[in-house]
């Protein structure tokens, strides 16, 4: 009895899996994109004309919640749940599809943050310095490389799961 | 692709034909004056503060009115009319509105007054109405409030607070020495706050009467208005509304003179150019009867400049060459494609003195990185037409805006054909609707690969043209040495990395790693194999012991070179952040497919189709927009980060001529040639 509750259990590790991704990436975006909007709100009450620029500056920490939410449909497609007939996976199966998760999940979360935090600060360039713009932009994209890189092994690992 | 070259050129020229060549050479706009020579004895300055500033105002006045007209007579301007750029004018008419530029300065101040007269309008509107309001609770009194009684009886007016009742007032009263005969009280009107009220007493009484109240917090009211609170308010009303009409009439007389809106526009660049004009006029130094003006031409007008001035009026051209201490300014120049990227070259920086001007080489990476990281061909196809279409319809907009957009219409292009490469049509478009709405699945096939199919495949290709950008990019390091004669340093920081590097990769390549990634293993002779070792047994020895060949400390020199073998690790993590070309191509494909799987989830029929389409359009705008963001700032990065880091500096000054500065129009000279 016990037993096959336990080994029927891999869909649902799976789809947690899918849950982590999207859940932990775009709570780091959010975080991320309110931290920079409180910034930008200030400069556009200050100077409306640079409204365009700093609602970039803005979306930039916008994107992990895009990858958290790329790596939760690829899982979902992965494991069938998307087409309608759900493939049955083994707990160990499902566990492998929950670890390829974490990756996009957590630095998602933590680069999100910090990158909402390093456009806020870009947000101040732009007010002080508009010409300098391509400058404050790389700031922070330089966050969000390891992002990427964890969307790219999240990406490599779901896919490579054989179901 | 270069940076253009500089000559230094000096006017010696006489004091009468002064403005003159100074106009002439402000309406050439080819030189950045720059006076080389520190002051010399007989030469001296002029000051021209006093009447820059002058002009400086007048243009501002105009610029002020230009704005007070903007927020009354508002010019109808639509989403795009920022990229119109500047309106031509004739010659002949700016010469008509400067002709009159008194007049219309003092148009400029009346608007201006007349925009306070509004202002200080609007205020006494809202004070008038804070006395309304404070009148509000004495509206039912019906005598005047300054009303003080009859022959015998004393009337009292004001106000204790909210919490009092009207039967402990009159216990108060009963109690004050001497007691009053009779005391009436009115409640005017209470509420939370206070209470408002109106006293009879005899006037023998009152003294006592009013002590007793104080006690109670009694005040009087702080206006005293000698008619009956409700005329008043009548009164304050009509004011009100006089002053309404007369803000309505200033509107008008402000919109009346919506007409010279243009011709102030033009006074105003009148004056901002005279501006400028006094602003060089200051720094050049003058004797009694010459005056000196020097500064930077590019080379190639430095025959035009000769033909202007030198042919025209008495003077001294004199040409030289930029000498090794000066640092000249930066001006580039670029056939019609590559010069599209050099607004993103501009904002890491212009290539100081001597540099190369990388301008032409990144602008292929660009727009192939761009095209790979979008790579949807829908999405190209909208960009690239868009831009187009832009730039055909707004031909006079500013230089820098026009670069970019037309760069924006080369990265459409080349994301149109990564698009067809990966199959990329709004995502998957059309094998959703094919499959949904007419029951057989239709896919166009891409013409490479799909990458989501193919992760791995895709990879190795983004990180080898990592491995080419970044080569590139130290190639250009070796180049710039070679040029500068530094060939020890060629060597050892080009020739031997390569080496080494290469080495490295010839290594990888038969190893099982590459063969699990790229899921096919590469076989090479023994021979390369060979030739692979020595090479990285061969650079990684060199750079242990040429990298540090400014130290003399052997001991030191070979820790230098051993540190430097480290950077193998930037090299490294370079080589990874190419993994952004695969992740940022496959998010568009897949929120793509979001998108249309989303669409389709309403089914077949009108209903199925009003709702794809809804869901189709907001999605699709949505992903494009994110996507096209991410590009440009992940391109941008890659440009800047990987490739300059490997021989790029920049840090140069921007070429910055003495010209005709407007603002709001460019005057175009009709028939008569320049």
């Amino acid at each position: 009895m016990d037993a096959s509750i336990w080994s029927n259990l891999g869909l649902v590790y799976a789809l947690l899996g899918a849950a982590v991704a999207v859940f932990l990436a775009g709570a780091g975006s959010a975080i991320g994109v309110g931290i920079a909007g409180q910034a930008a709100s200030g400069v556009v009450s200050e100077d409306p004309s640079k409204f365009a620029k700093v609602l970039i500056m803005q979306l930039l920490p916008g994107t992990q919640g895009i990858y958290g939410l790329l790596v939760g449909f690829i899982t979902l497609s992965k494991v069938g749940l998307l087409g309608g007939g759900a493939a049955a996976l083994d707990p160990q199966t499902g566990l492998l599809v929950l670890a390829a998760c974490l990756p996009i999940g957590i630095v998602g979360l933590i680069s999100g943050k910090y990158q909402g935090m390093t456009s806020a600060a870009s947000i101040g360039i732009v007010a002080k310095k508009p010409d300098q713009f391509g400058k404050a932009m790389l700031f922070p994209a330089m966050v969000e490389t390891y992002a990427i890189l964890a969307l790219l092994i999240s990406i490599l690992a779901v896919n490579a799961v054989q179901i | 692709m270069a940076v253009l070259q500089m000559q230094r050129i000096s006017i010696c020229g006489l004091k009468k034909d002064r403005k003159a060549i100074l106009e002439k050479m402000q309406s050439l706009g080819v030189m950045e004056i720059s006076q080389a020579t520190e002051e010399t004895e007989g030469f001296e300055k002029m000051d021209t503060v006093n009447a820059r500033s002058g002009f400086e105002r007048k243009a501002h006045a105009a610029d002020q009115a230009l704005a007070v007209l903007d927020i009354y007579a508002p010019q109808k301007k639509s989403l795009l009319s920022g990229l119109e750029g500047k309106a031509l004018v004739e010659r002949e008419e700016f010469s008509q509105a400067v002709g009159n530029k008194e007049e219309l300065i003092r148009t400029a101040d009346a608007i201006i007054a007349k925009s306070k007269e509004i202002a200080e309008a609007k205020a006494a509107i809202l004070k008038t109405e804070n006395q309304i309001e404070s009148l509000l609770p004495w509206l039912s009194l019906d005598v005047p409030m300054s009303y003080t009684g009859t022959e015998k009886t004393s009337l009292l007016i004001g106000t204790v607070s909210g919490d009092m009742t009207v039967d402990e007032l009159y216990g108060k009263i009963a109690q004050a020495e001497p007691a009053p005969a009779g005391v009436d009280i009115q409640v005017i009107h209470s509420d939370k706050d206070a209470c408002f009220l109106a006293i009879i007493c005899l006037k023998a009484d009152e003294a006592a009467v009013e002590e007793a109240l104080r006690s109670c917090g009694f005040a009087r009211p702080s206006q005293v208005i000698d008619k009956k609170p409700c005329e008043q308010k009548e009164l304050l009303e009509a004011e009100i509304t006089k002053l309404n009409t007369e803000i309505k009439e200033t509107e008008a007389e402000i919109t009346s003179f919506a007409g010279s809106r243009r011709d102030l526009e033009l006074v105003s660049d009148y004056f901002r150019t005279r501006a400028d004009k006094y602003e060089v006029l200051g720094t050049l130094p003058q004797s009694q009867r010459t005056f000196v003006m020097s500064g930077y031409v590019p080379k190639k007008y430095v025959a035009a400049v000769e033909k202007a001035i030198g042919d025209k009026y008495d003077c001294v051209l004199d040409i030289e060459d930029i000498k090794e201490d000066e640092e000249p300014p930066t001006l580039l120049s670029n056939n019609g494609f590559s010069s599209s990227v050099e607004g993103v070259l501009e904002s890491y920086g212009l290539p100081h003195k001597g540099e190369f001007d990388p301008t032409t080489i990144m602008s292929f990476f660009y727009v192939f990185f761009f095209g790979m990281m979008l790579s949807d061909a829908a999405y190209g196809a909208i960009i690239a037409i868009a831009c187009f279409i832009v730039l055909k319809k707004f031909p006079r907009m500013g230089e820098g805006m026009h670069k970019t957009i037309k760069m924006f219409m080369f990265c459409g292009v080349s994301t149109v054909v990564w698009g067809i490469l990966f199959g990329g049509y709004f995502g998957n478009v059309v094998d959703i609707v094919s499959e949904t709405f007419f029951g057989k699945l239709v896919t166009v096939p891409a013409l490479w690969f799909i990458p989501l199919n193919d992760p791995m495949r895709l990879l190795v290709y983004s990180l080898a043209f990592g491995v080419v950008h970044l080569f590139v990019g130290l190639g250009i390091k070796g180049y710039m040495e070679l040029k500068e004669g530094r060939t020890l340093d060629f060597f050892c920081d080009v020739v031997l990395w390569f080496a080494f590097l290469i080495g490295l990769i010839m290594l990888l390549l038969p190893s099982d790693i590459f063969a699990s990634i790229a899921q096919t293993k590469i076989v090479f002779p023994p021979v390369l194999n060979t030739v692979a070792k020595a090479l990285a047994i061969g650079g990684a020895l060199g750079l242990v012991l040429m990298s540090g060949r400014e130290s003399k400390n052997p001991i030191l020199r070979i820790a230098l070179g051993a540190y430097d073998i480290y950077n193998i690790t930037g090299w490294l993590s370079d080589v990874l952040s190419y993994s952004r070309l695969l992740a940022l191509g496959l998010a568009t494909g897949v929120i793509a497919s979001v998108v249309n799987q989303m669409g389709s989830m309403f089914g077949k029929g009108i209903v199925g189709v009003i709702g794809f389409i809804l869901v189709f359009l907001v999605g699709h705008t949505l992903n494009l927009a994110i996507n096209l963001l991410g590009a440009y700032v992940h391109t941008n990065r890659l440009q800047f980060v990987e490739f300059f880091g490997k021989f790029y500096e920049g840090g140069g000054k921007p070429f910055e001529p003495f010209k005709s500065d407007t603002k709001y129009v460019t005057i175009q000279d009709g028939k008569e040639a320049k």
